[in-house]
């Protein structure tokens, strides 16, 4: 699914050039369930970004799904993200004026698909993060889980390929972050990619893979066994 | 185009200026303002036109008036100071030679520059009043309204020098009683009985004449107080297409020439240009229409930067938004065209509420100076000036828009999602 070989990415901050990511191998194959694990500057966050095409890369390639993906503009890229990704944020990132179903329905709408269809889509996935009752209410009406889970719904609505999220828990309580948790793995169970970025060990235990990078270079990549979220729910 | 009918699309605009309602208002007051004084002022403008307009409305507006005074030079061996006298056949000379003329009529008065009015009576009621000898064709000059059933001068009238009158509608008033029909009656004129004939509608379009004027044929004027071939003055009317300033300057010369006067004596001949006058009067009133037009757009113009400013504000305090909108796939166009949209949308609601508000108060002006005699008539803002001013605010709303919509797109969704 996502083919990632000698990526390199450097900040020029001044007159000095931070080099953030050091040659990155790295491939994730369909319905995996990956957590990228790293202290604050490891380059993790930057990864996401550029795995998300929200950043460029300075060296190396990236293979989405089968495309390459290299000189893109930001019409492209904008399609692209549309096309291939879903976005959870740490800070929900959900639009404070607009209901949880439109927030949902919002990157339907820039797949130019129908307003009916759209508001059928997203009240599925509302359905299927527990939401369905929450359809007519602000973000301001909601708790922090239940924004991130509309927020999940929302990077779900457009059915990408791979889920990226950055933190996802960040921002929640342990409660609430495993049952955010459980949905991630439920959604992963119906075969859906998923990265993770977090920094919290039992978080990343919830995965199926940890990638641990530390100074831009990944310094261990193994499989574990899942930790099931539902038993702290 | 299926964006702009897309009803997210307005849900999307709607949702983000009415986020902020106290600002997005002030805002809109802002073009409104704009727009109101830009329909007002070329409302007002276009009555005031109307309304000199239709003061002017029975003359004919390339017309002119030519009279004998006396000459100021010696020529040909006559002397100086002599009082010239125009004769019917200058009419047609002057028609032979100036062919810009359409219409020239030959007039007599009695009782306005000099004589007494002609003591009129009729049973027991009398009074004094000017009267006039006319060709019919006067009236292609100057338009006289009769009454119902009257009729003014005609041909055979001239021919048979008919004792025929057209009244006025003060004489009528003062000679005869209200439920009385004057048409068929008669009235004695300096001691000769004329029969009315009709009794004319007087409308104010400034000169010399009158509500109590009566018309008579010129002959039999000419009869009555044997004026011979003698003329007052020549109203003539110039074709349309004419510069009836020309044609008066042609005028003045062949008269000159016919009574054997100067070239160059400037007194010997009176006239008067009442296209001269119209000219100067609608010359004003498109000036005003002209200063209120500039003045109206320049004031929609700082409404309209009001709102690329309010806008630009928002775009910043939107930027995380933004952002997101663009990591969920929003292409640049797309995020673009939300910001123009949004610009267009708040400049046409404001726009259409000031015109809606400057018909307003400009029907409620003209209602309150319709009674009054003041040269305002009808205040109309026409429809091409109307559309012309919401397709000027269509483009300055885009223009203005691309400020914020560039400042939006500009911003890397990266930074704009960046955690504070």
């Amino acid at each position: 699914m996502i083919e990632i070989k000698n990526l390199h990415k450097s900040y020029k901050m001044g007159s000095n050039s931070l080099h953030v990511l050091k040659g990155i191998n790295f491939s994730v194959g369909d319905g995996e369930l990956v957590a990228i694990m790293g202290s604050s500057g490891s380059g993790k966050s930057t990864l996401l970004n550029i795995l998300g095409m929200l950043d460029v890369l300075d060296e190396g390639s990236y293979t989405l799904d089968g495309v390459p993906i290299k000189n893109l503009n930001e019409t492209k890229a904008a399609q692209y993200r549309n096309k291939f990704l879903g976005f959870v944020f740490q800070s929900f990132n959900l639009i404070n004026y607009k209901s949880a179903m439109e927030n949902v329905a919002l990157p339907l709408y820039y797949q130019k698909v129908g307003r009916k269809e759209r508001q059928e889509k997203a009240l599925k996935y509302l359905e299927q993060v527990g939401l369905r009752e929450w359809a007519d209410h602000l973000p301001s009406e909601l708790s922090g889980g239940q924004k991130q889970r509309v927020a999940i719904a929302r990077a779900m609505a457009a059915e990408p390929k791979v889920l990226l999220a950055d933190e996802p828990t960040g921002a929640l309580d342990s409660k609430t972050s495993y049952e955010v948790m459980d949905l991630i793995q439920k959604i992963n169970d119906a075969g859906n990619t998923i990265l993770i970025v977090t920094h919290e060990p039992d978080i990343a235990d919830m995965c199926k893979r940890i990638v641990h990078l530390k100074d831009g270079v990944i310094v261990e990549d193994k499989k574990v066994t899942q930790v099931r979220a539902s038993q702290y729910v | 185009m299926r964006f702009l009918f897309d009803s997210n699309t307005w849900q999307e605009i709607f949702g983000s200026i009415g986020k902020n309602r106290t600002r997005t208002i002030i805002t809109v007051i802002g073009v409104l303002w704009g727009i109101f004084i830009y329909i007002v002022l070329s409302g007002a403008a276009k009555g005031l036109d109307n309304g000199f307009e239709k003061q002017f409305e029975n003359v004919a507006m390339n017309s002119m008036f030519a009279w004998a005074q006396s000459t100021s030079m010696p020529y040909k061996g006559f002397k100086t100071g002599r009082q010239l006298q125009l004769k019917l056949k200058d009419a047609s000379i002057l028609k032979n030679r100036i062919p810009e003329i359409e219409f020239i009529a030959p007039r007599n008065v009695k009782g306005v520059f000099g004589g007494s009015p002609a003591q009129t009576i009729r049973g027991g009621k009398s009074g004094s009043y000017a009267v006039y000898g006319d060709y019919p064709i006067s009236t292609k000059i100057a338009t006289k309204k009769i009454y119902d059933g009257g009729r003014f001068i005609n041909d055979e009238d001239i021919d048979l020098a008919r004792k025929i009158c057209v009244i006025g509608e003060r004489t009528q008033k003062e000679l005869f009683e209200s439920d009385e029909n004057p048409i068929g009656s008669y009235v004695r004129i300096d001691n000769v009985f004329f029969q009315v004939v009709g009794v004319h509608k007087f409308t104010p379009g400034g000169g010399f004449e009158s509500d109590s004027d009566i018309y008579i044929p010129f002959s039999t004027f000419k009869k009555l107080y044997n004026t011979g071939e003698n003329v007052g003055w020549f109203a003539i009317a110039a074709y349309d297409d004419a510069d009836v300033i020309k044609v008066e300057e042609n005028v003045k010369a062949v008269l000159k020439n016919i009574h054997n006067v100067n070239p160059k004596d400037e007194r010997a001949i009176g006239s008067f240009n009442l296209g001269e006058i119209f000219n100067r009067i609608v010359g004003f009133a498109k000036g005003l229409t002209f200063m209120s037009l500039i003045v109206g757009v320049a004031t929609i113009l700082a409404g309209v930067i009001g709102i690329g400013n309010i806008l630009l504000i928002s775009v910043k305090e939107r930027t995380k938004e933004l952002g997101v909108r663009r990591a969920l796939g929003a292409t640049p166009r797309e995020v673009r065209s939300l910001i123009i949209l949004e610009s267009v949308f708040l400049t046409m609601i404001a726009g259409v509420m000031g015109i809606i508000l400057g018909a307003g108060v400009l029907s409620i002006i003209n209602k309150m100076t319709a009674e009054l005699d003041f040269p305002y008539a009808n205040p109309t803002v026409p429809i091409p000036y109307v559309l012309g001013a919401l397709a000027i605010m269509v483009v300055l709303g885009t223009l203005i828009g691309l400020i914020p919509a560039q400042r939006a797109v500009s911003i890397k969704p990266i930074d704009a999602l960046r955690e504070e």
